[in-house]
Parts: structure tokens; C-alpha cells; sequence
């Protein structure tokens, strides 16, 4: 029975065991719904198996969707747990492993993912592209990434989550302090989604600088595609320390190697280091395809460019350089000294000033405009205050001396929630609200997505803001429970409060998305925004090529000129169109890899050796394999168009 | 009415924040030593500076969400197209610069502050503590007194204290709010926390960083004392408490909670701090084997030897 031990949860409650049965009555629901209504075949063949950039897109956008539930979830249970003085709801190992995945799954599994989508989605549209530069690799990108996420959520009912931090600092993380299965999970989940992660950067690095439609040069391409750009840099420069990172953590839990411990020349600040080295650009990863996204929704809905693009540009890559110089900032306190602080200290401020010229720059856009409030303007508008006061206080926390009564607290927790969801989470629920029906061919309802955003942001402001509070009156992150004399319950108390609201505003998200499938109008047209960018030049729905034809861009704005100053986008006619075809293999070779991660995460060694021979089998086949494609004649082109073209007016 | 909500929302938070901070003074804007006010008064100052920055950002949007909203303009109205201007361009870059620049010359000072001896308390001779977590307790040697304490901290106001931090385990924070900030304790090296109070009190300290299942009640208490109580208490540690011996010691290391305790003699004997300095210089090596030589003979002699 020794053998089965270790796959038992070592702390099980009533919480764990009732989410076990959800997850199985789940399954078996969905399992049961797939073959009733006979969709197999179809979900393999329209869905599995896709190589277009777009569905494998709206893929990344379930996943994301499913992981903020998950994530949201935690978050409240947290909340709930610290709203009373010695709450008994969560014990100390529970609440330990729901604050791990609770940051592991909204930094990586869900803003990853979501940001993700937007690559995959508009990026291809925006610069007039069929597809990204390798579909096959990227629908590999995504079935790795799903995959890890699979394998990084089945910890909590097979052998326990992760309960060391989403730092997972050593020596804490090591066999010694952490003996579950958790952190293993840990190291081997985020590696194999990592390693979907630095493909897709790869892949959206070649497509945008390979593809763009004639006359597109770099100065005018649309800016999400400029922040999609760097963002991708960055994911290529930042994500090998990731994968060097979790290989050698990896080996210190699995083979006993001295990488992180405190003894034998090991050395447990270097995981801090390297971690940071990663985890500071990756924040960034997040944050700038969201400056991009408001970029976009400021301009359309102040109905003028966008001030100072070159600036705009110019500040990214500036932030983009400065994103691998700052990592130290975030243990000030590990006793480098006053010399190293301060270097650290003002590069870390020096971000401040080009994203202060972002913010103006977003201000001036809106001057002498025609400003209209829809739903994604609404959030830009609620982003720009609520993350100014969360850049202020990153300025704050950068002054090292001062960070040594910051750090660890709560006022950092308010912090990074006051940046990463104003900056993050708002601008994909705007993005998403906008490109909707792009997607599917109705806008979500406004008055309900504005109540959406309104909550939402009551809820932050109430969740959040008592952090800064508490923290300053010397509460630590991190601590499952505290003292009535502490006198911190009231503010934790309305900090649930705000979270219950958040969950409500989320809810209410959801609940839009099920009214507008029942309700909303159909007949909305290819451009119900009066948008500026390419992306809308082409049908609603999008048709697998795109554009029948390659657009000629001549501006930053290419399809606002069509439509005012006369700038004609497609010229020559229809021609027969290359596309990929679809592949079993990338699904297939992401699950051997689960397998392999699962065999890993356990120690079952022959199952790792006979999974890593399929994985290399799998590589193997794929150099050999002979695949051209294929072509989308003439005529089927044009009687799509006719239908598309039909069906809009 | 959109507007309306938002100016509820902050006079809301105003509320909430003035209310909490008018009935007690948050921990660490209140401090109690030099190192603490340093770092409380650039709190305060970024406060300050910070606030008319997100005053001004907030007054620039309400104005330009008012006057150009498609509401407020007449149904013809095109918005032109504007480029960006260069001018505009260098004030948006230079005053915050101006505010960096100056934010950095504050910062850079009180770095230097907070890494050396309190400056009001340079002419007392600092009083040395070993400070060390095991799981998920503090252990306080004072190597020159040559006592031990577990989980509770006295100290002598009105003098300089010069903490030596390391940890038998996971990597953990020493956080005393009111005296001054953090610093890490770590199992392969010590590192040096200066802090001071000015006058007797009672402050809670703790570990502030995550070391697993018991962090959240891995607390100390400190009491600062006038040196001639201090002195006192150390005497009556020697008459009334039993020696810390190696077992004693192993056992308190033991995963769990402790109460508070007393030994004389410290566990530097038998388990020395990791002060072997990763990559330091050659002259600080020379200076800690120097420091441990000094607190070894001092030891030996179980007399208060001076280096």
C-alpha cells in the first residue's frame, strides 16, 4: 500500500474531499454531456487539433476564465479566513497551500493565459497576418501551457498543493521544510507551461517582425501589437532563467543536488535572485500587453489618435530594459547593504517616469476628444486613477530604507493587487469586452457590463485599501491567522467585505455573458465600435484566412483611414490561400508530457524514462514529417465572402 | 452621477483612513527609536509628495472626462488629429525626474542611516545580541552578558543595539515595527540589523517572512529598560537560571512553539552563528574571525571582556 500512500492529500478536510467529488460529478457531467450530444468528433477535429491562431486563442481565453474562478475562489476563502481575530475556518497548512496556488494560478494560469489570448487573437489581425509564423508550434505552445496548468491543479486532491509561497523560497521549499509531494508539483507544472510560454514568445517575436502586411512598417503598427512585441522580448530573455531555475530546484528536491542549500556550497539567496530575475520582468510580461489593450480603447473612444505614439513606444522599451535591472527591490532587507539598496532603489524609481509619460500621454489622448463611455472605456477610465495610486506606492516600497517597515506586510500585498488588477485584470475584462464581438458577433449588454465595472471597482477600493492600513500597523502577509489585541480584524473585515463584492461583480460578468448569448442583437455589423486599428477591417465572424485579401496599411491607424481619409486597404483581387494544416500531434505530445510531469512530480521513474523516450519519439516524427499545407481555392474564398458579406448587412 | 460616486468613494476612504489612524497611531508611524523615526518621516514625505501626484493625475482626468465628453460637444465636432509635441513631451519626463531625482537623494541618505549605528547613539558602546530563529521560535544570546533568552528580547533605552541575525532553517525576518524595519535571518550567513530605543516601552517584534505551518505565531515580545535595569536583570539571570547545555539547546530547536525562557550561557559556544561571509573582502573576514575570537575569550573568561 506504501505505493498509494503518497498519492492521499496529507491534510485532507471536508473542503478538500467536497471538491474532490465536485471535480469527479464534474467530469463525469462533462464527459457524459460531450457523448450525449455526439460532439467528439467535432470537439477533435474543430477544437484538438486546430492550428488556427484563433480558436486556439479563445482556448487560452477558457482556461483563463476557468483559473480566475479557481483563483477568485482562494482569494475569498483568504479573506473570509482573516476577517475574524483566531478564525478557525482555514488551519494554518490549508491556508498555507491556498495563498500558494492562489498567486501561482492568477499570475500564471490566469493573467498569462489571458494575455496570451490577446496575442493570439490580435496580433495576426492587427498586422494583417493569415496565422502566427508556426500554428503547429503554437497550438504546441498552448496544449504544454494546458497541460502544466492540468497537472498544477490536480495537486490538491492527488498528494497535496504547493505550501511553500509562489516564491517558494529555499531552503523552505526544500525536502526538509516542505516534504509533500506540493512543491514538486510546483517545480514541474510551471516548467512545462513555461516551456509553452517561451515557444508562443518566440513565436509571436517572428510573426510580428515576418508578417506584417505590406506598408506596415515597425512605427505603424497598431500599439497592442508594439506591446505584444516587447512583452514577447522580455518573455524570451526572462523565461530560460524560469526554466534554468525550476530544472535546478527540480534536482535539489528529486536527486538530492546542492544548488539551494544552506550547506555543501549550496547557496538559498541564489533561488531568491534568480527568482526575481524571472519574476520582476514578468510582471511586466503582464502589465504592458494591458497598456497596449487601453491604448487601443482610449483612442477609439476619445475618437482620436493616440497622443505621442513614439513616446508610447519609446516608454516600452524603455520599461522593458529597465524591467531586468530592478529585481533586487524585492528583498532590500537580505543584508546586501546601503550601497546595493540604493542602486536599486533608484532604477527602481526610474520606472516610474516612463510609465508617468504613458499615463499623460493617455490623459492627452482624451484632450480636445469625443469622449464616448462605453463599457471597455469605463474600466480605462476607473484604470487610470486606481493604478496611479498603485504606481505611487510601488514608488514608495522602491525606497529601500523605507521598504524595510514595508516589506512582508500587507501595504505590499495592497500593492501589487493595486497594480496587477487596475493595470491587468481590468484591461482584459475591457479587452475582452471590446473585442467580443470581433469574436462572436454580438457586443456583450453595456448597462450590465458597467454595473460589472463599478462593482468591481467598489470591491477593489473596499478589498484593498485597508491592506495599506494594516500593513503599516504591522500586520505580516502570509499569516494565517492573528490575535484580537492585534485590533486588525475591522479592516480585514471590510477587506472581505470587498472581496465578496469583487466575487459578485465576477458573477455578474458571467452572468452577462449568458444574457448577451440569449439576448443581444446579431446585426451588429464588422465594426459596431467605430474602431480605428486593422483588426476590424475584416468579417464578423473572422473568416480561418482573415483577409481575403492582404491589406496595404500606410498608417498607424490603418482602418480609420480607410474609412475617413479614403486609404484604400484592399487592392488587386482574390488569389488562392496557403494555410496549415490541422495537427493530432501538439495535444498528443502535451499529454505524454503530462504523463511524464506526473511521473516526475512522484518519483515513478520507469514511467518518467518511457515518457521522455515518447517525448523525444514525438520530436523525432515531427523532423521527418512532410506536411505542406494546404490551398483555399478561389472560389471558395469568394463564396464566403459573398455569405459573410450577406449575412452583415 | 458617475462623478458623484467616485468623490463618495474617496471621501469614504478618507473617512476610514482618518478614523483608523485617530484612534491609535499605526505601529510603524509611530515609532520608538531613531532608526524606526527615520523611516517613518520618509513615509510620511513620500505620503505627502505622492498624494499630489495622484491629486493631480485624478483633477486632469475629471476635467478632460467633463469638457470632452460627446455629451458636452456639438454633433459635428471632428477631433483633430495631434501628433505629440516635444514640449510637452520634456515637462511630462521632466518633473518626474525632478520627483525621482529627489525622492533618490532622500532614499540614498537614510540608506545609509538605517545600515549604521543610530547617530544619536554613536558615542554608547553597542550592545551585541545574536538573534536566531529555529522553527518557530527566536532565540536572543548576548554573548558579553552571557545569557540566552527564548521569545522575549530585553534591552537596555537610550544605547545602540547591533543585532546578528542568522536562522536554523527556513530564511525568516526580524521586525520590530517600532524600533525600525526588517532584515532577513538566514542559515548561511548572519547579517546585521541596527536598531535603538530612545525610551523604556514594550514592542512587539516578530519573524515577518513566511518559514512554514507556524510562521503566524512566530512573535517575541521586546522591553526596553534603563541600562541600570537592564544591568539588574542581567544579574538576576546569573543567580536564578540554569545553564543552556547542548541537549537543552537541541531540544529547543525542535519544530513547535515555545513559551518564554532563561539560561546563562549561550549557544555560540557549541553551535557558533555561520559568520563565514559569503564573497565579503578579505579585511571583513579578518574583522568577524577578530569578533569571534573577542566573544569566545570573553566567553572562556565568564568575565565581560571588551574588544
Amino acid at each position: 500500500m506504501d505505493f498509494f500512500d503518497r498519492f492521499a492529500v496529507p491534510h485532507p478536510s471536508f473542503l478538500i474531499y467536497a471538491s474532490m467529488v465536485g471535480i469527479g460529478l464534474t467530469m463525469i457531467a462533462i464527459v457524459l454531456g460531450i457523448t450525449y450530444f455526439k460532439k467528439w468528433g467535432y470537439l477533435w477535429r474543430e477544437w484538438i487539433t486546430t492550428v488556427d491562431h484563433k480558436r486556439i486563442g479563445i482556448m487560452y481565453l477558457l482556461v483563463a476564465l476557468l483559473m480566475l474562478f479557481r483563483g477568485g475562489v482562494d482569494a475569498v476563502m483568504m479573506r473570509y479566513q482573516l476577517s475574524m481575530p483566531d478564525n478557525t475556518f482555514l488551519d494554518s497548512q490549508h491556508y498555507n497551500e491556498v495563498f500558494t496556488t492562489h498567486g501561482i494560478v492568477m499570475i500564471l494560469f490566469m493573467a498569462m493565459p489571458f494575455i496570451t489570448f490577446f496575442f493570439n487573437y490580435l496580433i495576426p489581425l492587427q498586422i494583417g497576418a493569415r496565422d502566427v509564423a508556426f500554428p503547429r508550434l503554437n497550438a504546441l505552445s498552448f496544449w504544454l501551457f494546458f497541460m502544466g496548468m492540468g497537472l498544477f491543479n490536480i495537486s490538491f486532491i492527488v498528494g497535496g498543493s504547493p505550501d511553500a509561497g509562489w516564491t517558494s523560497y529555499f531552503p523552505l521549499a526544500n525536502n526538509e521544510f516542505s516534504p509533500s509531494v506540493g512543491t514538486n508539483y510546483y517545480m514541474i507544472a510551471i516548467q512545462i507551461a513555461g516551456l509553452g510560454t517561451m515557444i508562443s514568445g518566440i513565436n509571436f517575436i517572428t510573426t510580428i517582425l515576418k508578417m506584417r502586411a505590406p506598408g506596415m512598417k515597425l512605427m505603424k503598427m497598431p500599439m497592442f501589437t508594439w506591446s505584444a512585441f516587447i512583452a514577447n522580448v522580455i518573455v524570451v530573455f526572462a523565461f530560460p532563467v524560469l526554466t534554468v531555475l525550476l530544472a535546478l530546484g527540480t534536482m535539489d528536491r528529486l536527486f538530492g543536488t546542492n544548488f539551494f542549500t544552506t550547506d555543501n556550497g549550496g547557496m538559498d539567496m541564489l533561488w531568491a535572485n534568480l527568482f526575481w530575475v524571472w519574476g520582476h520582468p514578468e510582471v511586466y510580461i503582464l502589465i504592458l500587453p494591458a497598456f497596449g489593450l487601453y491604448s487601443e480603447i482610449i483612442a477609439t473612444f476619445a475618437r482620436r489618435n493616440l497622443y505621442g505614439y513614439k513616446s508610447m513606444v519609446v516608454s516600452m522599451v524603455v520599461i522593458s530594459v529597465f524591467s531586468f535591472l530592478v529585481w533586487t527591490h524585492h528583498f532590500f532587507t537580505m543584508g546586501q547593504g546601503a550601497f546595493t539598496n540604493s542602486i536599486f532603489s533608484i532604477t527602481t524609481m526610474a520606472i516610474a517616469i516612463p510609465t508617468g509619460v504613458k499615463i499623460f500621454n493617455w490623459l492627452f489622448t482624451l484632450w480636445k476628444g469625443k469622449i464616448i463611455f462605453t463599457t471597455p472605456m469605463l474600466y480605462s477610465m476607473l484604470f487610470i486613477p486606481l493604478f496611479t495610486l498603485g504606481g505611487v506606492t510601488g514608488v514608495m516600497l522602491a525606497m529601500s530604507a523605507a521598504d524595510y517597515q514595508y516589506h512582508n506586510t500587507m501595504f505590499l500585498v495592497a500593492h501589487f493587487h493595486n497594480v496587477i488588477i487596475p493595470g491587468v485584470v481590468y484591461a482584459m475584462i475591457a479587452g475582452l469586452t471590446f473585442y467580443w464581438p470581433k469574436m462572436f458577433g454580438f457586443m456583450l449588454n453595456e448597462r450590465i457590463g458597467k454595473w460589472t465595472a463599478w462593482l468591481m471597482s467598489v470591491g477593489f477600493v473596499l478589498a484593498f485599501i485597508p491592506m495599506y492600513i494594516t500593513g503599516l500597523d504591522g500586520q505580516a502577509r502570509r499569516m494565517y491567522t492573528y490575535s484580537e489585541s492585534t485590533g486588525f480584524s475591522m479592516l480585514n473585515m471590510v477587506s472581505f467585505i470587498g472581496a465578496g463584492i469583487m466575487a459578485i461583480s465576477f458573477a455578474l460578468l458571467v452572468y452577462n455573458i449568458y444574457y448577451s448569448i440569449r439576448y443581444a442583437s446579431r446585426d451588429i455589423g464588422n465594426d459596431p465600435w467605430d474602431a480605428r486599428s486593422l483588426e476590424w477591417a475584416t468579417h464578423t465572424p473572422v473568416p480561418e484566412y482573415n483577409f481575403a485579401i492582404t491589406p496595404q496599411v500606410a498608417s498607424t491607424q490603418a482602418f480609420w483611414d480607410a474609412k475617413k481619409n479614403g486609404h484604400e486597404l484592399f487592392k488587386g483581387k482574390i488569389e488562392k490561400i496557403h494555410m496549415p494544416n490541422n495537427s493530432g500531434w501538439p495535444f498528443i505530445l502535451g499529454c505524454i508530457f503530462f504523463v511524464f510531469g506526473f511521473a516526475m512530480v512522484f518519483s515513478i521513474w520507469p514511467l518518467a524514462i518511457v515518457t521522455l523516450i515518447g517525448i523525444l519519439g514525438c520530436l523525432v516524427y515531427r523532423s521527418f514529417e512532410k506536411d505542406h499545407g494546404r490551398y483555399i481555392s478561389v472560389e471558395e474564398i469568394e463564396e464566403t465572402e459573398a455569405k459573410l458579406r450577406g449575412a452583415k448587412k | 452621477m458617475k462623478i458623484k460616486v467616485k468623490w463618495a468613494l474617496l471621501t469614504m476612504i478618507f473617512t476610514i483612513a482618518t478614523v483608523l489612524t485617530g484612534c491609535e497611531p499605526l505601529l510603524v508611524l509611530d515609532p520608538k527609536g531613531p532608526q524606526a523615526k527615520t523611516q517613518a518621516d520618509d513615509i510620511m514625505l513620500s505620503i505627502l509628495l505622492m498624494s499630489g501626484i495622484v491629486i493631480v493625475v485624478l483633477a486632469i482626468l475629471v476635467f478632460v472626462l467633463i469638457k470632452y465628453r460627446a455629451s458636452n460637444q456639438k454633433d459635428d465636432y471632428e477631433p483633430p488629429h495631434i501628433e505629440g509635441s516635444a514640449l510637452v513631451e520634456a515637462i511630462c519626463i521632466g518633473i518626474p525626474v525632478v520627483i525621482v531625482i529627489f525622492l533618490s537623494f532622500v532614499s540614498v541618505k537614510s540608506n545609509y542611516e538605517v545600515e549604521a549605528t543610530p547617530a544619536a547613539y554613536e558615542d554608547t558602546e553597542p550592545l551585541i545580541v545574536y538573534a536566531s530563529t529555529s522553527n518557530w521560535k527566536w532565540h536572543f544570546s548576548y554573548p558579553e552578558e552571557d545569557i540566552e533568552t527564548v521569545n522575549y528580547l530585553y534591552i537596555p533605552a537610550g544605547r545602540a543595539i547591533e543585532f546578528k541575525l542568522y536562522s536554523y532553517g527556513p530564511i525568516t525576518s526580524f521586525w520590530i515595527p517600532q524600533l525600525g524595519g526588517q532584515k532577513y535571518a538566514m542559515a548561511d550567513m548572519v547579517t546585521t540589523l541596527h536598531l535603538a530605543a530612545d525610551n523604556p516601552g514594550e514592542f512587539m517584534g516578530r519573524n515577518a517572512n513566511f518559514s512554514g505551518a507556524g510562521f503566524a505565531k512566530n512573535t517575541f515580545e521586546v522591553t526596553a529598560m534603563s541600562q541600570a535595569d537592564f544591568d539588574e536583570w542581567v544579574e538576576e539571570v546569573h543567580e536564578t537560571a540554569t545553564p543552556l547545555t547542548e541537549d537543552k539547546f537541541e531540544e529547543l530547536l525542535e519544530p513547535g512553539h515555545l513559551g518564554r525562557s532563561t539560561y546563562t550561557g549561550t549557544h555560540l559556544e557549541f553551535s557558533p552563528a555561520p559568520e563565514h561571509n559569503h564573497g565579503s573582502t578579505e579585511s571583513e573576514v579578518d574583522h568577524s574571525e577578530h569578533e569571534n575570537h573577542d566573544s569566545n575569550h570573553s566567553d572562556e573568561e565568564s568575565d565581560h571582556a571588551h574588544h
